[in-house]
Parts: structure tokens; sequence; C-alpha cells
């Protein structure tokens, strides 16, 4: 279980986190929706403890995690940019990643399921975004942590990798991960969603399920339902 | 840490840039060997570019790195890591990788000219020490300015700026004050301030060290006048080590603190 409590953040004049606070119970897949710089990113940053929150507190499963690194062992995350060493080869990076962490790993099934196996001996400087977009989902998933943190996952990805995410993400769901997802693709938030967390202007705007949004904002989509959210804010 | 340490190391050994670094000690190393006729002189030559150069790349590899392996270094602190590991780890893959390139680079033409049946080891190795702690220094330097700054080319700038005062400014500016208050007695002061400078305190080591008092300057005078040449490499050599341990250690601090 994540606790977040009144969460704030600065940076230098901008406050992106003003007041969050959000319980989010184990299994499941979280939404978390909202526009451009409403501060999604920074409050999944928070919870991995790169950024540093001003005020507030985070705890997961009741412990706090600030200034606290075992915790990561039980999250798998998924960065906004995958960005590597130019000068290292694929299976070496996977090597490396699999050495931070004393666990088991499945990086073979999933070699597999993206099409990762002729680029194994390749150098990451010399692969297509896309392609190292597929390496970025192998790192993430190779570990078989209860918890998951996706920013963004669907960046850069052909259609079929991205039906092979979804059935990835679909079967870590049913074995009850608790998932925690950031997207601006609102196809992707209907058909995998949970639950939503609307975050707008540094607060947490809108929690609930999809058919509670619905309901709220008489729409019966959801991309009209999160534009009501917006204009009926500005009411 | 050691894991961290292997991939910085790994990632700039295989890169295309340190290879060029280590070629071109090499190349100078048997250029001036071979055209000197004479080690002694080779090392004093070796010494002046290498109080120069050693800092210089040190700083912009430092730069470099972290801005270039941001979205990497992200990756890895969602890792079960502590940042301090992490960073420590990183400062160290890329010291010491430079440090080789200067050692290997540089060692190598030596010993085909026949070093070890020479008396110059010793200084030779000084000279390799001394560069290996000004890339230690100013790769600690660099991450703290980069650590400082989101904006690359504000870090790359202000870097820059630091190894040119330091190289090159810091001397004129000593020059300057020495002039002006020749009539008060400065020799303590001298004593300080080359004390603040480390490319300053390198090249009096290793003069101290090689004994030439001809190219001491004035501050390597006072050096000697008022430690004695023993005292006097002690004494620089272990303001040196702090002048390693000191950035090293706020460089952590800053990164502690940081937001990614």
């Amino acid at each position: 279980m994540i606790l977040i409590k009144n969460i704030e953040k600065k940076f230098g004049v901008v406050k992106v986190l003003d007041g969050v606070s959000l319980e989010i119970n184990s299994g499941g897949l979280f939404a978390i929706l909202g526009p451009n710089g409403s501060g999604k990113t920074t409050l999944i940053k928070s919870i991995l403890g790169m950024v540093l929150p001003d005020k507030g507190e985070i705890a997961i499963d009741n412990q706090t995690i600030f200034n606290q690194h075992l915790y990561r062992n039980e999250i798998d995350y998924l960065p906004q940019i995958a960005q590597f060493p130019d000068n290292i080869s694929v299976s070496e990076l996977i090597r490396m990643i699999k050495n931070l962490r004393d666990k088991p790993t499945r990086e073979k099934e999933l070699e597999e399921i993206f099409g990762l196996t002729p680029f194994l001996d390749k150098k990451l400087g010399n692969l297509s975004g896309g392609t190292r977009q597929k390496v970025n989902i192998l790192l993430t998933f190779m570990f078989d942590s209860p918890m998951l943190i996706l920013d963004e996952p669907t960046t850069g990805l052909d259609p079929v990798s991205l039906l092979h995410l979804k059935d990835l993400i679909k079967k870590e769901k049913k074995r009850g991960k608790t998932i925690l997802v950031t997207t601006h693709i609102m196809d992707f938030v209907e058909e995998m969603a949970d639950e939503i967390v609307f975050l707008l202007e540094g607060k947490v705007y809108f929690r609930g399920t999809l058919k509670e949004l619905m309901k709220q904002t008489g729409e019966n989509d959801l991309e009209h339902a999160i534009a009501a959210l917006l204009t009926h804010q500005h009411d | 840490m050691i894991k961290i340490l292997q991939y910085s190391f790994y990632d700039l050994v295989r890169s295309r840039w340190s290879f060029v670094y280590f070629a071109f000690y090499m190349l100078l190393g048997f250029s001036l060997l071979f055209l000197n006729n004479n080690v002694s002189k080779a090392i004093i030559t070796m010494m002046n570019i290498i109080i120069v150069l050693t800092p210089m790349i040190g700083t912009i590899f430092g730069v470099m790195y972290f801005y270039n392996s941001r979205e990497f270094t992200e990756l890895l602190m969602a890792q079960p890591i502590r940042r301090s590991t992490l960073f420590f780890g990183q400062y160290l893959g890329i010291s010491i990788s430079l440090s080789l390139s200067l050692v290997i680079g540089l060692g190598v033409p030596f010993v085909f000219y026949g070093l070890f049946q020479s008396a110059e080891i010793w200084n030779f190795s000084m000279l390799l020490l001394i560069g290996s702690a000004l890339t230690f220094i100013f790769v600690a330097l660099a991450m703290n300015i980069s650590l400082r700054n989101e904006n690359k080319i504000k870090g790359f700038g202000y870097a820059i700026l630091l190894w040119l005062f330091m190289a090159v400014i810091y001397d004129g500016l000593m020059l300057i004050l020495l002039n002006g208050f020749r009539e008060y007695p400065l020799d303590k002061s001298v004593l300080f301030f080359s004390m603040l400078n480390p490319i300053d305190l390198s090249r009096i080591l290793i003069l101290l060290k090689l004994d030439i008092s001809a190219l001491l300057g004035h501050t390597g005078a006072v050096f000697q006048k008022f430690f004695g040449t023993n005292l006097g490499l002690m004494v620089s050599f272990s303001v040196l080590i702090l002048w390693v341990l000191i950035p090293a250690y706020t460089m952590i601090k800053v990164a502690k603190k940081k937001d990614f």
C-alpha cells in the first residue's frame, strides 16, 4: 500500500505539487492523468525517491521512504525517456541491471516477446528509439516485483509491441500487482485502468473509477469526461 | 558501488574519446623521449603539459559524462542503491579510467625507453601520481558544477571557466598581487594562496621533488624556504589529497539533495 500525505514540491517559483494526498491500496491499475505540467511525473518520482518533496510524507507498507533505498527492491520503474550508455551492448545492460538486485529474472521470455534477440549484441547507441523503448520495457518487467510504475509506457512503440505490452500489463494486473501508469492515451486508460487519479495544478482533482467519472461529468466517453472536468474547473 | 564503478568505467574506456586521450599521451611520451633523448628534460616538459591538460580533460569528461548519462543515472536511481553509492561509483569510474589513460599512455613509452634502469623512475612516478590526483580533483569539481546546473551550456561554461581560472588566470592574479604589495611581507599569504589552487600546488610539488630551484618560481621558492624540501613535499601532498577529498565530499552532499 502506498500512502501519500500532503506532499508539496516547488521547482523554483513553480509549485508543482500542492498538497497531494493519495492512498493506493494493493492490487489494480491506477492511471495518473492530467494535463502537461500537472505534476504526474513529479509525483511518480517522489514515490521513487528521485524527487525530494518539500513537505509531506510518503510511506509504502507503513514504512517511510525518505532516505531509504531498499524499498525500491519491490518496485519496477519504467522511465519516460529511454536513454542508456552508448558503448555497452543490450545483453551487457541487462546483466548489469540484473546484477543490482538479488532476484530471479525472466529476461529470456521478454526478449522473445519483443523480438529483441537479434539486438542483444548490438551497442545501445546504435539502436532506434522504438527498440530502446523495448529494452526499457524489458528492464522494467524482467523483475517480478509487486509494484510497477510506468511513465508513458506506450511512447514510440509499434502497434504489435503495444499489443504485447498491454497483454503483459494485463497479466501482471491479474497476478495482483499494483500498477501506476501515467499516460495521455485515453484508449489505453479505458481499456486498462481500474481507477483514475486526475491531477490538476498540483492537486488531486478527481479520484475514482471510470464509471464514477462518467457519472460525475455526465459524459459517456473518457476524453469528453476529462474535458468536462477541465472546463468545470473554470466555472 | 564496485558495480556502478565498473559500468561507468567500461562505458568510458570503450568510448572513442578516452582512446584518443590515451593515444595522445602515448604519442607525447614517445616523441618527447626520442626527440629529447634525456629523461629528466622530458619529465619537465611533460609536467608542464600534464598540469594543464589533466585538469582540462577531467573537467570536460566530468561534465560531459554527467549530462550524457543523466537519463541512465535516473534509471539507476530507481534501483535499490543509495544515492551516495551511485554517484561515488560514477565518480571513481570516470576518474580511474582517465587516470589509466594517462598512466598507461605515458608509461608505455617510458618503459620502452628503459625507465626501470633509470634513476628517474621516482620522479616519473610522482608525475603520474600528480596527474592522477589532478584528474580526481577536477572530475569532482566538474561533477559539483554539473549537479548544481540543470542547463548543460551553463554547466559546461562554468566548468571551463573554473579550469581557465586555475590554470591560467590565477597565476596572473598572484603576480599582480605580489607586485602590488611587494613592500609587505607576503610570504605566508603566498603560501596560503598557492594551496588554494591545486594546479599551482602540483607544479610546486613536482618541482620540489625534481629539486630544480630555478624553475620553482616565487611561490615554490617560498614553499621551499618555509618548509624545506621534504616537509614541503609532505605538506603540499597532504593539501593535494584534501583537494581530492573535499570536492568529492561536497559532490556527494549535493547529489543527495538534488531532484532528478
